[in-house]
């Protein structure tokens, strides 16, 4: 075993990209699915789906397996993988040259934790294929409703890397920007493309390295430039801060619960918000025992953990990245020359409170 | 010294090999690819499906059934001829056991079914994905492994199963020769055994990898499993199984990982595939070793020997394989 991790760290064993597929019951993922399977991209999937249903693609390589979710680690909530993934990838990778990536696609109920740590937590898994992004799809009509009645729909969308705001034809421009609004508020740190029937170039949404330290939030320029307002190339106007939380003064509408925008006027009351933390150079000796504690204690109602850190005296940024309980780091590349030595994190959680993470983060800079 | 005699294709190599062995004295190894090579005077390949994912000798060692991505559970005979025994369409059949009577039982997901002699085919399920089926001994019965536990199911009654229970992803099974016990291979990198009689559990820890091997040595007295840098061979013969005694490591080989392990059918010698390819025989008793094969190119994934213990049939996850004349 040790030879293969050692083959791992020098970068010699070709894992196969992984993407999630996550989004409610007629958000649009068959749609998308569809399109991924029959546009011409000089690429192969293998696809892992809970049920044939409407895919009418011919595709030999469709596999259909029954979500049954683990607990490893004697029942750790957190520790939860898929046991049916870890057997299908398992049999998949026996034949490797059949595909270039995996695309797995899981019913509108479930929660993407436990698809994504499996990817993490198997060893065998881990060797041969490698978690590339979640992609969820949301519903432009139907997400503050599904958001109001469904604790996994607020889930998909916390926890995803890339959002397709689907079917963007059947709302008014108001009804969007409220919906946009309500993903901010929830996930602060995704790309989100607005779409009508999952028309995304699919090179924005395959193959993003989103869960790769080395890429980490290169695809983020206003978390590494550490402005507070979006403004994603395929976002749109909405400035409100992104770190999910309305001051007492907030007159942005779409955080409002008296919203005249013309959908349920119940405005999400989100429990899933994202804290964005920001210093200089942080104590290495304070700083990851500080990250350890706080995703032991809270790693339950942490979705996501993404962050860029920097040490004194380290010619090399170090990256991380967590999912609940589990965290990985390592160093991603040297500082440039100029570069601004700045430590960001991002946490996308449940309930998170941010007067402690502040509080507890602060006192690890320098 | 022994010699080895490598399996050569001319597609190069055949792919990861699920299974090799020997029907009567002629060595066969079946490939993930969905073929079967047979190293006959005259080598022959026989296209069995689109895709194999498990592969069993049948009891009497004259069958080998195998299971594919395309739904089918087939046999070929020792005569070489083949014949469709089963068929789920549009499922994944990827586990696969073969009991007393020429009983098969194969399963996709949570569901399964088990094909006597006759050709009459018996249903089963359970409340979870089945992740490894296995045959007792005598009577008809099987054991299914699944999360949390072991389910033991008669085949020929609608009776609930009885439930062997221990938190946790069990992910293969198997009988005790003698019946008496009950050992999964888990998830979190460890054996775990039960003696249903008396409910008594029997936990087996401390591998570094998972377990992909175990096989018993020729009466049952030795269990000898992969998933560490040695063989773990756990002592199974006095009254009380392995409780209360440690297991013996053989065929340390510094830190290579063990990957396939193979009792001899009439010794207590096992046969140990390493990661990297190599292949030693090691009797149980004093750790005494000979190199049947140099390393290849990838882990061993499948060593069988011939019934009367002269030669063993091995492959590799990367498609090396061959068969091993201990005699020379």
């Amino acid at each position: 075993m040790s030879e293969v991790q050692e083959d791992v760290q020098a970068g010699a064993p070709v894992q196969v990209p992984v993407t999630v597929l996550t989004g409610y019951l007629g958000a649009g993922k068959t749609t998308l699915l569809n399109r991924i399977l029959s546009e011409k991209h000089g690429r192969k999937y293998a696809v892992i789906v809970n049920e044939f249903g409407e895919i009418g693609i011919d595709n030999d390589l469709i596999v259909e397996t029954d979500e049954d979710i683990y607990e490893m680690n004697n029942g750790c909530i957190c520790c939860t993988v898929r046991g049916d993934l870890i057997r299908v990838v398992k049999n998949l990778m026996r034949r490797p040259d059949r595909f270039d990536a995996i695309i797995v696609e899981t019913t509108g109920l479930a929660d993407p934790a436990p698809v994504a740590q499996t990817f993490f937590m198997d060893d065998d898994v881990k060797t041969k294929a490698r978690l590339d992004s979640v992609v969820a799809l949301a519903d432009a009509k139907h997400l503050l409703l599904r958001l109001k009645d469904s604790p996994e729909a607020e889930d998909q969308i916390a926890f995803a890397d890339v959002i397709l705001l689907n079917k963007t034809d059947l709302v008014t421009p108001e009804e969007l920007a409220k919906v946009e609004a309500v993903i901010r508020q929830i996930n602060g740190s995704a790309k989100i493309f607005k779409t009508e029937k999952a028309n995304v170039d699919l090179k924005e949404i395959l193959e993003q390295g989103a869960f790769d330290l080395t890429r980490i939030l290169e695809n983020d320029p206003n978390f590494l430039e550490g402005k507070d307002a979006h403004s994603h190339e395929h976002s749109h106007e909405h400035e409100h801060s992104h770190d999910g939380e309305c001051g007492s003064d907030c007159t942005d509408e779409s955080h409002n619960h008296k919203s005249h925008a013309g959908l349920d006027g119940n405005v999400h009351d989100t429990t899933i918000g994202t804290v964005s933390l920001t210093a200089g150079e942080v104590n290495p000796e304070l700083f990851f025992p500080w990250v350890n504690k706080i995703t032991q204690t809270d790693g339950p109602n942490i979705l996501r953990l993404k962050g860029i850190i920097a040490f004194p005296d380290d010619k090399e940024r170090y990256v991380i990245q967590g999912i609940h309980m589990l965290v990985e780091g390592d160093h991603q590349r040297p500082w440039k020359e100029g570069e601004e030595r700045k430590t960001r994190l991002v946490f996308i959680g449940r309930n998170l409170d941010r007067e402690k993470l502040e509080r507890t983060f602060a006192a690890c800079a320098l | 010294m022994a010699s080895v005699i490598p399996l050569l294709v001319d597609a190069g190599d055949i792919g990861y090999v699920e299974w090799a062995g020997f029907l009567g004295s002629t060595a066969v190894f079946a490939s993930a690819e969905g073929q079967i090579h047979i190293l006959a005077e005259r080598q022959q390949v026989i296209n069995s499906h689109d895709g194999l994912l498990a592969a069993a000798l049948t009891q009497d060692g004259k069958g080998l059934i195998t299971a594919g991505e395309d739904g089918k559970v087939e046999r070929l005979d020792i005569d070489g001829r083949t014949s469709q025994i089963f068929e789920q369409n549009g499922k994944w059949i990827d586990s696969l056991a073969t009991g007393p009577s020429g009983a098969i039982a194969c399963s996709w997901g949570k569901q399964g079914m088990v094909i006597t002699s006759d050709g009459s085919q018996k249903p089963f399920d359970c409340t979870r994905t089945i992740e490894g089926i296995a045959f007792q001994p005598k009577g008809m019965r099987i054991a299914l492994a699944r999360y949390n536990g072991v389910d033991l199911k008669w085949v020929n009654t609608k009776n609930p199963p009885q439930f062997l229970e221990w938190l946790g992803s069990h992910i293969g099974v198997v009988y005790s020769p003698d019946g008496r016990y009950v050992v999964s291979t888990m998830q979190e990198n460890a054996l775990h055994g039960w003696r249903p009689a008396d409910d008594k559990h029997m936990r087996m820890t401390g591998y570094p990898a998972k377990i992909k091997s175990v096989s018993w040595s020729n009466k049952g007295k030795w269990l000898a499993s992969s998933g560490a840098p040695a063989a773990i061979v756990w002592p199974f013969g006095g009254k009380d199984g392995p409780m209360g005694k440690a297991p013996k490591e053989l065929g340390a080989m510094g830190q290579t990982l063990v990957t396939c392990v193979a009792c001899h059918p009439n010794e207590d010698v096992v046969a140990i595939g390493y990661e990297d390819g190599m292949i030693l025989a090691v009797r149980i008793e004093d750790d005494k070793n000979a190199v049947l094969r140099r390393a290849g190119k990838g882990a061993i994934s499948t060593i069988n020997w011939e019934k009367n213990g002269n030669r063993l049939a091995f492959g590799s996850e990367a498609g090396d394989a061959g068969v091993i004349d201990i005699e020379g």
